[in-house]
């Protein structure tokens, strides 16, 4: 069985990210790692692999030279292959072209399965599996909080507001998994001295066959302002009077 | 103009969602219409025209409940080639989002998610870093534009109009309907919804264990007409499930008050909540940062200030 595990690199997965002149989050000397909601897929796919006894997970990343720290990461973890995709022309990539980049380097091997977040930490839109799946013209079970294989077939407890789905569909597809779904392992020492020669493929555009048009943004930012700070807020210590207080807030809003 | 958005429907009607964003469109644009597929699409025409939609695009095809995003796509990507509209608003459901991720790849369009405003039908707005700053979004490439609205971004406003309703008939290839949702599963909540309730009184990981939401559950029964919510931490810890979860990857949640023990404020935490008329912050830490964004911060242990809090309300409320 052939795994693609998407994993991003975030700058300052725990902390908070600076924005640049530009708009765009800065990247370039930031600290940063393996986005924290990679590693809920990638001990998926690990458990998977384990449980049929054989199979090969291949990172995938598209980011500056940095990004490394992803891939060196996931490969700590017990992945078996890192492929980046480095290219001056993906600066400000937004969803579209980074679904285009990831969905042409995934097609240039074969796979039974693509495992991604359920949405980045930084840039949380979570779209780009469902557009890699439609770019590879397979179905995405996003969401997945509970997954079993059997028989090529995979069945997942979808996540739903309300509570959760029961989904099913034949592999090859593409999924999300949520946080929580599984405990991330740590790298073991072991695992990071491997790590260090598993093989690492780096790609650029013209690797993939993307033109400079496919990977042109459709959006750019236009402004960033600062969010008018809010008014009139008072902090103060509990007492005696502290519950009368609240229930004074309460009583103003007219809810009791 | 060309306003088109997308309307979650169930046999009940359409998602509040669909009118909240009904009552957007209708501002920007002069020709607006709603696409909804699956079973109470038609029966959802009259909501959705009351809003603002002069045409619902509907099915009532099985097929689009069944089978997730894909067929969906393919009726929604014809319906766009036919009447080529500029702009397409979706919801932040857990559908909508597929639907919209899948469609932009396919049509070559831009997509913006998490958007908490539309300005123009090639320019939206987000806020970032919890709420801290906002990014105004220029939309480019070919139309129609895609944008994915944070839930509870307008307030759904009817304009008294009716829709015809337009029939939806595509056929879906076989191979558009692998995926196969075979059962669904709710888990039983009581009280009012989080998203509707008038007061929301969330827990999060200060509270320590499950136990410690009885308080706050006592504390809403005490407010009346108060629903329960959660930090990422509470859930992530199996206190309560994922469907009490506030913020970025939960809900969405605008009540008159908002009220939060042992929650320090993360911005992830924030986007869900910030927009509550009233803020009230019960913490231990006097540097957290829920204190910065809140009308009435109180710093002390909240297995004292619930409790004193809950009988004062009941103390108020008989009159004693
Ligand atoms: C991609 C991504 C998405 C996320 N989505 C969400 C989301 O949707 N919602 C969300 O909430 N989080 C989300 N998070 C997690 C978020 O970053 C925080 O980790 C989380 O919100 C912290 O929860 P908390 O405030 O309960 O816990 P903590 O940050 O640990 O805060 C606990 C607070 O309780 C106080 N406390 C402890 N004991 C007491 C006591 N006895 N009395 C009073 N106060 C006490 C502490 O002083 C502290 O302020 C997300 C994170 C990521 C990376
Ligand atoms: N540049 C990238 N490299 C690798 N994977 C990515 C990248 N961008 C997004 N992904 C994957 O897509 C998921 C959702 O990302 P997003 O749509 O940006 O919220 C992430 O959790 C990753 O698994």
């Amino acid at each position: 069985m052939n795994i693609v595990v998407l994993t991003k690199w975030v700058p300052e997965p725990e902390g908070t990210p600076t924005i640049g002149e530009d708009g765009l989050l800065v990247r370039e000397g930031a600290d940063g790692g393996l986005d924290p909601g990679d590693e809920y897929g990638l001990e998926a796919a690990l458990q998977l692999v384990e449980a049929a006894g054989d199979g090969e997970i291949t990172l995938l990343t598209m980011g500056p030279e940095i990004a490394q720290a992803a891939l060196q990461r996931g490969l700590a973890m017990g992945a078996h292959k890192g492929v980046r995709i480095t290219d001056e022309s993906l600066r400000g990539a937004d969803s579209l072209v980074t679904a285009r980049v990831l969905a042409a380097a995934i097609k240039r091997q074969p796979f039974d399965l693509v495992i991604g977040g359920v949405e980045s930490t930084d840039g949380y839109t979570g779209i780009v599996p469902a557009a890699i799946a439609e770019l590879l013209g397979l179905p995405g079970l996003t969401f997945a909080r509970e997954l079993h294989l059997s028989d090529g077939t995979l069945t997942i407890e979808r996540q739903t507001a309300a509570g959760y789905d029961v989904v099913v569909a034949p592999l090859p597809i593409v999924i999300t998994v949520t946080a929580g779904a599984t405990e991330p392992r740590y790298p073991s020492l072991k695992g990071v001295m491997a790590a260090k020669s598993k093989p690492v493929e780096t790609l650029t555009l013209s690797d993939l066959g993307l033109s400079g048009d496919d990977v042109t943004p459709t959006q750019t930012v236009a402004e960033v302002t600062d969010a008018p700070p809010k008014q009139g807020g008072e902090t103060v210590e509990f007492d005696d009077t502290t519950a009368a207080r609240i229930a004074d807030v309460l009583a103003e809003a007219k809810v009791i | 103009m060309k306003i088109w958005v997308w309307a979650d429907v169930t046999p009940d009607g359409p998602a509040p969602s669909a009118l909240e964003l009904l009552t957007k469109a209708r501002e920007l644009g002069d020709d607006v219409a709603a696409v909804a597929l699956g079973p109470g699409a038609t029966a959802s025409a009259d909501a959705l025209g009351s809003h603002g939609a002069t045409k619902v695009f509907a099915s009532d095809d099985e097929i689009f409940a069944n089978h997730l995003a894909q067929p969906a796509v393919q009726a929604i990507a014809g319906l766009v080639e036919e009447h080529s509209p500029d702009l397409i608003l979706f919801p932040a459901s857990y559908d909508a989002r597929d639907v919209a991720g899948r469609l932009h790849a396919r049509i070559g369009s831009t997509l913006m998610a998490n958007a908490t405003d539309v300005l123009g039908p090639d320019k939206a707005r987000t806020e970032i870093l919890g709420g801290t700053k906002v990014v105004d979004v220029q939309l480019k490439g070919p139309t129609p534009r895609l944008v994915i609205v944070r839930p509870q971004s307008f307030a759904a406003e009817p304009s008294g109009g009716t829709a015809e309703v337009v029939d939806v008939k595509v056929d879906i290839p076989d191979e558009l309907t692998t995926a196969e949702r075979t059962e669904r599963h709710e888990e039983a909540a009581s009280g009012p919804r989080l998203e509707s309730a008038k007061v929301v009184v969330a827990g999060g990981r200060g509270l320590g264990g499950p136990d410690a939401f009885e308080q706050l559950e006592k504390l809403a029964a005490a407010i009346g007409n108060a629903a329960v919510g959660a930090s990422r931490a509470a859930v992530d810890a199996g206190w309560v499930p994922y469907s009490y979860q506030i913020g970025q990857t939960g809900k969405t949640v605008k009540p008159e008050v908002y009220i939060c023990a042992g929650i320090s404020g993360a911005l992830q935490h924030l986007v869900g909540m910030k927009s509550a008329k009233r803020i009230v912050a019960i913490t231990k830490d006097a540097d957290a940062p829920i204190l910065k964004i809140a009308d009435l911060g109180v710093v002390g242990d909240l297995f004292q200030v619930v409790p004193a809090l809950t009988e004062e309300i009941e103390k108020r409320r008989t009159g004693s």
